[in-house]
Parts: C-alpha cells; sequence; structure tokens
C-alpha cells in the first residue's frame, strides 16, 4: 500500500486537517495545491476527507434534546417548576 | 462557531444558588451533552445517564467551579469525563485505543475510490446515516471524543483541548487520525455503492 505514497504524500497528509479547516500559511497551501495537481490519490483522499467531514452535521432531531428526556432530567434536578419555557 | 447561545449564563447566579438560572444553564448545554453521549455511548439510555450525571456532577461542584474556564467548557470537561467512564465500563480500553495516539496504521491510506462526488442524497440515503453513525462508534474512544467535539459539535480547537486536558497539537494529531480512520470507513461502504466503471482499483 505504501508504494502509493511517496514522501510528498506522507507529509501531505499530516498537514491534511489543517489544510481542510484553512489553518495553514498560504505559501504551505501553495505547495500542497502543486502536490496534488500531479497527485490522484492524494486529491481523492482530499476531497473524500472533506466529503467525510460534510456528511456528519447534526440533523434537525439531533437539534433539540427529546421531550420526555428533558422532563425526566428536570425532574432528577429537582427544577420541575422550571420545566415549561423551552429556550 | 460559537456553540453556545446567548446571553451568557451568570456564574455569579449559579453559584447564589439561582435555579432559573441553573434552568437554563441545563436547556442552553442540554443537547450537546446528550449527542455526545449518544454518540459516544450508541444508544439512548447510556446518553441520558451521561446527561443526568454530568448535572447532578454540576450541581454538586458548583462551589468550586473557580469560572477559569467558561460554563460550557466545564461542563462538557464533566460530560466527556463521564462518557468515557461509562464507555469504559462497558469495554475497557483496547489495545487499538492505546495505539491510537502513536500507531501509524489509521493514518496511511488504503483505498483511493473517489466517492466525493456522490449526490449528498445518495450519500446519505436509507440505511447511509447509520452506516455512517456505526463508522463514528468503531473509532478508538480518544479518536471519537475528539471527532465528536470537533467536527460533529463545531467546538474549536483550543476549547476542544481545555475540555479534554489536552494539548492542542495532541487534538490536532488525533483529529487528523480520526477524520482518516472514518474516511477509510467510509470508502469501503461508498466504494462498494459506487457504479463499477468509477472505481478507481
Amino acid at each position: 500500500m505504501t508504494d502509493h505514497l511517496h514522501d510528498n504524500c506522507k507529509a501531505l497528509l499530516g498537514s491534511l486537517s489543517e489544510y481542510i479547516d484553512g489553518e495553514l500559511p498560504s505559501d504551505l497551501c501553495r505547495e500542497i495545491e502543486k502536490h496534488l495537481e500531479g497527485c490522484d490519490n492524494c486529491r481523492v483522499v482530499l476531497n473524500t476527507t472533506k466529503r467525510t467531514i460534510d456528511l456528519v452535521h447534526i440533523t434537525p432531531e439531533e437539534q433539540t434534546v427529546p421531550d420526555d428526556v428533558r422532563e425526566r432530567l428536570f425532574k432528577r434536578l429537582k427544577l420541575d417548576d422550571y420545566l415549561n419555557p423551552q429556550p | 462557531m460559537s456553540i453556545t447561545t446567548t446571553p451568557e449564563i451568570s456564574i455569579d447566579a449559579l453559584r447564589a444558588g439561582d435555579r432559573a438560572e441553573f434552568a437554563r444553564m441545563v436547556d442552553v448545554h442540554s443537547a450537546l451533552i446528550y449527542r455526545l453521549g449518544l454518540k459516544m455511548l450508541g444508544n439512548p439510555q447510556d446518553a441520558e445517564d451521561v446527561l443526568q450525571n454530568t448535572f447532578l456532577n454540576a450541581l454538586m461542584h458548583l462551589s468550586s467551579f473557580e469560572g477559569r474556564s467558561s460554563v460550557s467548557t466545564w461542563l462538557y470537561r464533566i460530560a466527556s469525563n463521564e462518557a468515557l467512564m461509562m464507555l469504559r465500563k462497558k469495554q475497557p480500553v483496547s489495545i487499538e485505543d492505546m495505539q491510537a495516539e502513536d500507531s501509524e496504521d489509521g493514518l496511511i491510506p488504503a483505498i483511493f475510490t473517489d466517492w466525493s462526488a456522490l449526490p449528498e442524497s445518495e450519500l446519505l440515503a436509507g440505511e447511509s446515516k447509520s452506516a455512517i453513525d456505526a463508522a463514528i462508534a468503531r473509532l478508538p474512544e480518544q479518536l471519537k471524543i475528539v471527532f465528536i467535539l470537533r467536527d460533529i459539535e463545531g467546538v474549536s480547537i483550543k476549547e476542544t483541548a481545555e475540555i479534554l486536558s489536552l494539548t492542542e497539537t495532541n487534538v490536532k494529531t488525533r483529529l487528523l487520525r480520526a477524520r482518516m480512520a472514518l474516511r477509510e470507513q467510509l470508502s469501503v461502504y461508498y466504494g462498494e455503492r459506487m457504479p463499477r466503471k468509477e472505481k478507481n482499483d
């Protein structure tokens, strides 16, 4: 498997997260982009990693705690009086 | 990205025993803590235990909270410890977990199928969402918690480091490993769903 990866690829992988998060200085970004132009495998790894991060966003039904869970929580904390207004 | 909603929870009010403010804090931070429990432990009952224990713990230790970190950092630290403790009770730390930090294994990609162009409707269709959740569940715990805080909840690297008592470098390393491990798992899953001609063998 390592025959797919040259030293430049390994260096890129080490900085991949920071590159995706836009935390690298521009000269390093340019170097990475130059490498990506000529390296199919690294391009695939970059695109699929970005996609992986895109796919794990919180779904609307995960935005709030289910009502029954909230109710039991408030009761356990003896906060029953404050059960009503939910922000 | 901010993870808390305004107005800020008043530490002074909490310390003075203001129950309405405590209730407000519970509502502001419950959803993240419940999701954290759900993703870490994989079932609603355990997630509810994490949620309840976190706030009971917070209530108990309110007087010793010095306010050096923000309320959210403090709560997420309690919640993370709670989730990790419950996870370890269920499944003792594996060798894979212990190596999560140092091993090169997860870092070297082995699958180069480009599934990134598949439309999102297809990537999230049917059982795909469960497959993504299952892939997250399989991450070693030390990578999983970093991934959940940073990539799912959008907590900054700095706050993630504070929550988990890690250095920022450590958080970045674990995040990279988590992302690569997850990418590899999803590449297997989506690779099997790609039209054969597009496979990059």
